[in-house]
């Protein structure tokens, strides 16, 4: 109990001291798991949004491996992106292993399936005779698809704090393709883990902590968009 | 004529099952053309087809005299709008919902906010600009989902029973306000309902379809005055549907023998046909046996019992026994004024002019 209690006094000095390597450990995590859901959104919602809507032969089977890539365990993922990007695969002339490059393409890959599977889901969900409504009243193709995913507006914030949840707190995957370098690749979860095993627990609380805030703090803003006009 | 649209020949099959089959229906400029069928009967089907949102598995479709290919082209679906049973409220506020249509359009700003209020000033529902369409009444819902549909002034407007939700008082409401304004903005309209009265009331012209295909299509006298077979005759309301066998014709007058009555009307059928006697019920007068002596100018007058009465609103349906059964609306004015209770024996009397005879049906 002691412990924790210390490393939360410290967590708030670490705050209040603008530590610059908490500061920059902080940044390149959000940099990272921000550009991974933002780019996982403008992939996942339009491809989710296509799956929920069109009958194509082999659809089962890809909704089979969107679902199994929602529950992908990222240690896989982290593995799958090593193996591409190590200098013996076919990436890896790129050099982009252990640089914040190959930790955004991990999380992409964590993210966009269950963005895409929330997606598909909700514009499932949505009336049938709502879809011809809105083609009823004129919509092209593309205002078809925009009026669609604005009706769906409040699922698919779910799965922008589901996207951004599971990257912010993933450990595994940018631990293997990022490697936890000081001052390159270190993000707050892989810093977390060095400082517990390396016994200074009052840093790995308070970056906990630390991370528990802007999580806190992100889905107050994603619950505020959702909600606003239910109110 | 001056088809908006025409459907040609189309068949819509669905799951196998043939829904529709239409040889010919056109929907002519600036009219109200009402489909009137029971439910299944493939309202909504042809409805769909019209707005180009499903293709028929055969024939074809002309949009302003010319054919159109499926998927249609753009221009020709934004000339037409649609609106189904439920109001379907889009997220967002009343303004929102009902700027769509033009937003799609490419129009904008002010010219956007002056058209958005002007449709909702049409239709009185002004004050509800600013509120989320999904938390306002059924009616007032209808109505944006209405405004939603007519900003854009469609040169066609399909309404998929846009009543039935409705309670009957708003209903009532509703409707002579739709009439209005579709006839002060001259728009040409199809309307599907399965409400006999709604028909009456908006249309010009009515077709019933019944199980895909149209049994009768014509003026709305003509439909509910002279149905084409039994039943049409029954769904636009005649209840009183009396086999009979022609015993002379004398220049158009014909007498019938029905159940050992004899019945009087106006029809070219010779002697020795066997017919259906139409008698819509509110056709028929009644008068207490021995109260008031003033001649009845009626040719037809059956002696009866009054098996029952049942009241319906405004008016009270009351069923007699003459040797053949006989249904009659009166008001409840004048059936109080007879003091009718059942078996009382009372003087029915319907013009021969009143009574639209029919071959008898051979399915039936």
């Amino acid at each position: 109990m002691e412990t924790i209690g210390q490393g939360i006094i410290e967590a708030f000095k670490l705050i209040g001291s603008l530590n610059p390597e908490l500061l920059q450990i902080l940044f390149l995590s959000l940099e990272i798991s921000v550009l991974a859901v933002i780019i996982a959104m403008l992939f996942g919602v339009p491809m989710g949004t296509f799956l929920g809507l069109k009958r194509f032969p082999g659809r089962n089977l890809f909704i089979a491996i969107v679902n199994t890539g929602m529950g992908l365990p990222p240690v896989v993922v982290g593995l799958f992106v090593f193996l591409i990007l190590a200098r013996s695969g076919p990436l890896g002339g790129l050099n982009l292993l252990y640089t914040p490059w190959a930790m955004l393409i991990a999380q992409v890959i964590i993210a966009a399936p269950l963005v895409m599977g929330v997606t598909m889901a909700a514009i499932q969900g949505l009336d049938e005779r709502l879809k011809l409504q809105i083609l009823a009243l004129g919509a092209n193709t593309l205002q078809f698809y925009l009026k669609l995913m604005k009706e769906a507006r409040l699922s698919l914030i779910a799965a922008l704090a589901a996207g951004f949840g599971s990257v912010i707190s993933e450990v595994g995957a940018v631990m293997m393709v990022g490697g936890n370098i000081k001052g390159q690749t270190r993000v707050m979860t892989t810093a977390i883990v060095l400082e517990t095993r390396q016994g200074d627990y009052s840093l790995a609380i308070a970056l906990s902590v630390i991370l528990l805030l802007i999580a806190l703090l992100l889905n107050l803003i994603f619950t505020y968009l959702q909600q606003r006009r239910s109110s | 004529m001056n088809a908006v649209l025409l459907l040609k020949n189309v068949e819509v099959t669905q799951g196998g099952k043939r829904t529709l089959e239409i040889p010919e229906l056109d929907v002519r400029k600036g009219e109200i053309l009402v489909i009137l069928g029971p439910t299944g009967s493939g309202k909504s089907t042809t409805l769909k087809l019209m707005a180009f949102l499903i293709k028929p598995q055969r024939g074809e479709v002309f949009w302003q005299g010319e054919k159109v290919h499926f998927p249609a082209p753009l221009s020709v679906r934004r000339s037409i709008s649609m609106t189904f049973q439920d109001p379907l409220p889009f997220e967002g506020s009343v303004f929102e919902n009902v700027a769509f249509g033009l937003k799609i359009r490419g129009i904008k700003g002010e010219d956007l906010r002056v058209r958005v209020e002007e449709i909702l000033e049409l239709l009185s529902i002004a004050h509800l600009k600013d509120k989320s369409a999904k938390r306002i009444s059924g009616g007032e819902a209808q109505k944006v989902a209405l405004a939603r549909a007519l900003i854009f002034h469609p040169s066609l407007l399909l309404l998929d029973e846009p009543l039935a939700s409705l309670d009957p008082l708003t209903k009532k409401q509703l409707e002579s306000e739709l009439y209005r304004v579709l006839k002060q903005l001259g728009i040409t309209c199809v309307y599907v309902t399965h409400d006999q009265e709604e028909a009456l009331s908006l249309a010009d012209r009515i077709a019933i379809l019944d199980r895909g295909r149209i049994l009768q299509i014509g003026a709305k006298e003509e439909v509910f005055f002279k149905p084409n077979d039994v039943k049409v005759a029954r769904f636009v309301g005649v209840e009183n549907l009396i086999p009979a066998e022609i015993s002379a014709n004398e220049e158009g007058l014909a007498t019938m023998e029905a159940m050992g009555k004899t019945l009087e009307a106006v029809t070219p059928f010779p002697p020795g046909a066997r017919v259906i006697a139409c008698i819509r019920p509110e056709e028929v007068t009644l008068k207490k046996d021995g109260v008031g002596v003033e001649k009845i100018s009626a040719r037809n007058q059956l002696s009866g019992k009054v098996l029952s009465l049942e009241t319906l609103g405004p008016v009270i349906k009351v069923s007699l026994d003459c040797g053949l059964q006989i249904k009659v609306l009166i008001t409840r004015r004048s059936a109080s004024d007879l003091s009718l209770k059942p078996g009382d024996t009372v003087l029915a009397s319907f013009k021969a002019t009143a009574v639209h005879v029919i071959p008898e049906d051979e399915g039936e």
